[in-house]
């Protein structure tokens, strides 16, 4: 059975000046489904998050949250919603507490209760009551998630969430987004430009590349038999020469051999090579760079 | 809507805006209070006597002196007639016109702060009541709450207004306390004369009449908060418009300067009188001083104040609510 339709976007357009920045999105969101948008910097990833989150308004084209139009109701759409647009930028002057007070207050219903719950949630409870501009980065942007979860949303959109973290953080942050939904059954959408990253996080991928989406898929179809298989071989010669007989193969200026990928094939030729009495060195999978993708499914046009 | 009230608040305190504020009065008023006890004893000095007959009579003298002189331009002598008379009347009925003691500092310090002391201090809080949520980027939070915009908006004005209210008090009862130790604290029942109009023909005096000053300080109390109001809604307007405080002070700050400058030259050109910072003086039409142009008396400015807090307060609400956020 389907989940629920949570987040929906039908062709979605935003023209700013004579410039058809997006160019009609239409794609939708799962109830307990991370959604990753991936795409260069550039390609309108943040301009859609902040039609989505009612910050800038759509040229055309429909938004609803959890069933409520964004535009003709906003409070009903709004409430289901929770969100970070670029860095989770808070009061430095306020302490954390008086941060969510702040944002719990323009909530109906959120009282000091869900305060303290968001708060332990976020493991931020030692430090509440301190000012946020004693904060780190990464403290910032657990008080961020803690502010956008204040109203017990379906469906939590975060750009680019692990920007400007470290790889501790990062970590951290991409469990804590596995939880969230797998756990508290939300919706999260997480825009990046990294791909490893969506990869690691998101169920399904939207790729947009200059205002259009071009394919929404899932990661694992988006991702399998575009992963390479790099060698490295002793002797590189006769390695060579019986890789070149199975399959296709790509010398690298690094003494590496790139070849595809493929589950049933790539042990056998591993055991080919061995008993041929090639010593295997080294051989790991390999993912797309993001670039290789892109130029793979738009067909060479450049991502500029 | 109480609620986003007290948001708004809390914001302000953390700032401590107010703090300054009512720093920056205080120690204003240590200084004109200091400043207004030399000029007394000067004043005592010079004629020998502390008898304020004496003083006004030497100002009359003084004053026609300086008439009789022929370089003088026809506005700056029309302006000296018009304080001659009034100072004769003073003296005809045997009025004391500045009786010291603090409620006539405050009522001085009142009325020569309402065209840049105040609104300046008000342009500190309106000028970044909104553009600072820009500049932090917390905009982007505060917008994407379920919360109309105009409700937003709507609790930063109101948040505006008390704020100004709470200065003007701050200002009447610093002035008062402080300046009370050097003068005085009696003297609210002194008469004051009002009601002077200035006319073609020179100081129509028909409808003079004496007030006590508490009812005159009220007065100018709701003048000063009537004109505090009108700059922090444009104060607010270009905060709302330009999202960067410093460049939304700037444009007020020479809108207030330039209007200080113009009221002194540009009684030949008459449809200057159209701009709010030319208007800004409302206590003068009090004391029935000349206006800067002709044709322009205690309705027009105030007309022409409500008009511009109108339009900018129109404008305000609605750039906010349509504009996109980046």
């Amino acid at each position: 059975m389907e989940k629920n339709i949570t987040l929906s976007v039908k062709d979605l357009k935003k023209v700013i000046g004579r410039r058809v920045i997006i160019k009609g999105l239409t794609f939708d969101l799962r109830e307990g489904e991370v959604f990753g948008f991936l795409g260069p910097n550039g390609a309108g990833k943040t301009t859609t998050i902040r039609m989505l989150v009612g910050l800038i308004k759509p040229t055309s084209g429909s938004i609803h949250i959890c069933g409520y139009n964004i535009e003709e109701d906003f409070q009903g759409a709004l409430k289901n919603l929770g969100c970070i647009v670029e860095n989770p930028e808070l009061y430095p002057y306020l302490s954390g507490y008086n941060n969510l007070l702040h944002f719990a207050r323009m909530l109906e219903g959120v009282g000091e209760e869900r305060i303290k719950e968001v708060t332990e949630l976020v493991g931020l409870t030692e430090r509440i009551h301190d000012k946020v501009k004693t904060y780190s980065l990464g403290m910032r942007q657990r008080l961020g998630i803690a502010q956008a979860l204040l109203g017990n949303p379906k469906v939590l959109i975060l750009d680019e969430p692990t920007n400007g973290l470290d790889p501790a953080g990062i970590r951290e942050m991409r469990e804590f987004i596995r939880f969230l939904a797998e756990h508290e059954g939300l919706s999260v959408l997480v825009s990046s430009h990294l791909l490893s990253e969506i990869q690691l996080l998101c169920d399904r991928v939207a790729i947009i590349v200059k205002g259009t989406i071009i394919r929404t898929d899932t990661v694992e179809n988006l991702l399998s038999n575009r992963e390479k298989m790099v060698w490295r071989l002793e002797p590189l010669e006769k390695g060579k020469q019986i890789l070149s007989l199975v399959t296709r193969i790509e010398e690298k200026d690094d003494g590496t051999i790139w070849t595809e990928f493929n589950k049933q094939q790539t042990p056998e030729w591993n055991k080919r090579l061995v008993e041929e009495g090639v010593s295997v060195i080294e051989m790991k999978c390999k993912m797309p760079v993001l670039e290789d993708l892109f130029l793979e499914l738009t067909g060479g046009d450049s991502i500029e | 809507m109480n609620k986003l009230i007290q948001n708004e608040m809390l914001k302000l305190m953390a700032k401590k805006r107010l703090v300054v504020i009512a720093l920056i009065i205080g120690v204003l008023v240590i200084l004109f209070t200091y400043a207004q006890y030399k000029q007394v004893q000067t004043q005592r000095e010079k004629l020998g006597t502390s008898d304020w007959r004496t003083m006004v009579q030497q100002q009359i003298v003084d004053t026609t002196n300086r008439l009789s002189s022929s370089r003088l331009s026809d506005e700056w002598k029309k302006q000296l007639q018009i304080t001659l008379q009034q100072q004769q009347y003073y003296l005809d009925h045997d009025i004391n016109p500045a009786e010291p003691g603090a409620p006539t500092f405050m009522r001085i310090f009142l009325e020569n702060s309402i065209d840049l002391f105040i609104p300046l201090m008000v342009m500190v809080i309106a000028s970044d009541l909104v553009s600072s949520e820009h500049s932090l980027g917390t905009v982007k939070l505060l917008l994407t709450r379920p919360v109309k915009r105009w409700k937003v908006l709507l609790s930063k004005y109101i948040t505006l207004c008390l704020a100004v209210s709470l200065i003007i008090a701050i200002a009447g009862i610093l002035s008062y306390v402080i300046s009370g130790i050097v003068f005085g604290y009696k003297g609210f029942g002194t008469p004051i004369l009002t009601g002077f109009n200035v006319t073609d023909e020179g100081l129509n005096t028909s409808q003079v009449k004496l007030l006590s000053l508490w009812k005159f300080l009220l007065m100018d109390f709701g003048l000063v908060w009537f004109v505090a109001i009108v700059v922090g809604t444009l104060s607010f307007m270009l905060s709302v418009l330009i999202r960067s405080t410093a460049a939304g002070m700037g444009v007020m700050l020479a809108a207030l300067i330039s209007g200080a400058i113009l009221n002194n030259m540009v009684s030949s050109w008459e449809s200057a009188k159209y701009f709010f910072m030319v208007n800004l003086r409302l206590t003068d039409y009090m004391k029935g001083m000349a206006p800067p142009i002709k044709g322009m008396d205690l309705s027009f400015s105030m007309g022409v104040l409500l008009v511009w807090w109108a339009a900018a307060l129109m404008v305000s609400f609605i750039v906010f609510t349509k504009k996109d956020v980046y």
